[in-house]
């Protein structure tokens, strides 16, 4: 009973939520082109749906796309960094410089320089979303106990021992979790490349569509598009967490039912 | 002691940490002491007397800052020494089995699958290799541990504090085990325990040791019945044993807190 109310809680409330505005635009009159009801945008989304789902599978992809390299590249450069001090400090203010500077700011840079639209917005989607997976990772690598540590050593483990039977297992939830932030990351990063990259040629993602739609002021489309998109975000974390707690169900606290 | 040569030999072994800032923490300050083969020593002393750091330098983790540690048959190889922390240290994501076979896997020993089994089953956890260390009570996580300190059979087995985070019914349970497999095994064992019961209880000799910096300040054998049953923690032998232990100990500790203030 109280597992049910849990569930229908945040639901109730969006429903309220949704009732609530579609009272108000009504009452009050609100133009379309300002503030479109619930169910008017409902009504968008079904007409327009082929058109929009076409785009979202294009902003889905260079999202997807660019996860990929996130994790891959962000593997790759915490397992490099974790292997010495020296090489971390070498390396990290980059990743951090990469991090902090505006994907808008940069974006454009990119774009010139490189070959495809597609690459492009998915290198940008990458800067954005790589850094989560970088430094979780890296935290994950050194989090292995002491004792255990010394135990690998103990029985004289080399380095590529103690990285895979030890560090790496222990860096896994570590990882998961920075998955889950740059799952998210890559879809923000993707639509910001191509509220930058402007038209995009023939293939263009939700990100345009919203543009246009704001030109246009087709404004019950505009909210259409951003509903997809939500649905797009919350799609993304729910399979990454579903993902992770598939992966340390066995052993790691986070992944219990009960947690107590 | 026989006039055989010993397994290990201590001679004015001393550690300094060196802290940050020049500032330094003396541990160990020249500790000299014979392992004989098969000995089951105990180090006694209170926390922070340099014991675990003892541990540490003979199982080679460290190197002592002065005086050498002597292997008179020959420095031990990788699996040589078992090694138990005072917490279970299992790896979480790997079962019992695959805890207990991670020292065969490190060693790169072709790992005999009955070696593996009667490891398992010195410490009595047959039933529960599958099992992952989060579904274990905290005794039978210790016992995972010391089966696997003990895959490689090796000539010594180091021990520290292993049993302190116990409740006593499971402490006692886990001191006639580790007694069984001493005798079985015919190992060497060197314990650490800041309990006078469990030293005189388990050991064929104890080193009583100062606060730090950790000397030895006495050498105790412990004549009692080489096989020890639960009746023994009643008798009057073991009693006196314990009682003068503590007074050992009692004169440690005393001349710390009349020397210096804390």
């Amino acid at each position: 009973m109280k597992v049910l109310l849990d569930r229908l809680a945040p639901l109730a409330l969006g429903l309220v939520g949704l009732a609530l505005w579609e009272g108000l635009t009504r009452l009050y009159a609100v133009p379309v082109y300002v503030l479109p009801g619930p169910l008017l945008i409902a009504q968008t989304l079904w007409q327009d749906g082929a058109s929009l789902l076409g785009a979202l599978w294009i902003t889905l992809r260079i999202t997807g796309l660019a996860l990929l390299a996130a994790t891959l590249g962000g593997l790759f450069l915490a397992v490099v960094m974790a292997q010495s001090r020296l090489i971390e400090r070498s390396l990290f203010p980059y990743a951090v410089i990469a991090q902090v500077t505006p994907v808008v700011a940069i974006a454009p840079l990119i774009i010139i320089w490189a070959d495809n639209t597609t690459l492009a917005l998915v290198i940008c989607a990458w800067i954005v979303a790589f850094f989560p997976i970088v430094a979780a990772t890296m935290t994950g690598l050194n989090a292995a106990e002491k004792n255990l540590r010394d135990l690998f050593r103990l029985y004289g483990a080399g380095r590529w021992q103690t990285l895979r039977l030890l560090r790496a297992p222990a860096a896994l939830p570590y990882f998961l979790t920075g998955l889950r932030v740059s799952g998210g990351l890559s879809l923000v990063g993707a639509v910001v490349a191509e509220f930058v990259a402007g038209t995009g040629g023939a293939e263009t993602g939700l990100a345009f569509r919203i543009l246009e739609s704001g030109y246009r002021l087709q404004i019950p489309r505009l909210f259409a598009a951003l509903a997809l998109l939500a649905g797009a975000g919350i799609a993304i974390y729910v399979a990454l967490d579903l993902l992770s707690r598939l992966a340390l169900r066995r052993w790691h606290d986070t992944a219990l039912k009960d947690r107590g | 002691m026989s006039a055989a040569s010993p397994l290990l030999r201590l001679q004015g072994v001393t550690h300094l940490y060196g802290g940050g800032k020049g500032r330094t923490l003396l541990a160990l300050d020249g500790v000299s002491l014979d392992v004989g083969h098969g000995d089951f020593l105990s180090l006694l002393g209170p926390s922070g007397c340099g014991k675990s750091t003892l541990l540490r330098l003979i199982a080679g983790l460290e190197a002592p800052t002065g005086g050498a540690i002597a292997w008179p048959d020959g420095k031990p190889a990788p699996g040589d020494i078992g090694f138990v922390f005072q917490e279970p240290t299992l790896m979480p994501w790997a079962s019992v089995i695959d805890n207990v076979r991670l020292p065969l896997r490190l060693t790169g020993r072709g790992a005999p699958p009955a070696d593996l089994q009667a490891a398992l089953d010195l410490v009595g956890l047959r039933d529960f290799a599958t099992s992952y260390p989060r579904e274990l009570s905290g005794g039978m996580k210790m016992r995972a541990a010391l089966a696997r300190a003990l895959v490689t059979r090796p000539r010594l087995l180091l021990l520290d504090e292993p049993f302190a985070a116990l409740d006593e019914i499971t402490r006692f349970r886990l001191n006639e085990d580790l007694l069984r497999i001493w005798r079985e095994r015919r190992c060497t064992v060197i314990f650490v325990t800041h309990s006078v019961f469990e030293a005189t209880f388990l050991s064929q000799r104890v080193a009583v040791m100062s606060p730090r910096p950790g000397r030895i300040v006495a050498e105790e054998p412990i004549d009692l019945p080489a096989l020890r049953v639960s009746e023994l923690r009643t008798d009057a032998a073991y009693s006196a044993i314990c009682r003068k232990l503590s007074d050992r100990l009692a004169l440690a500790m005393g001349s710390e807190i009349g020397g210096e203030a804390p």
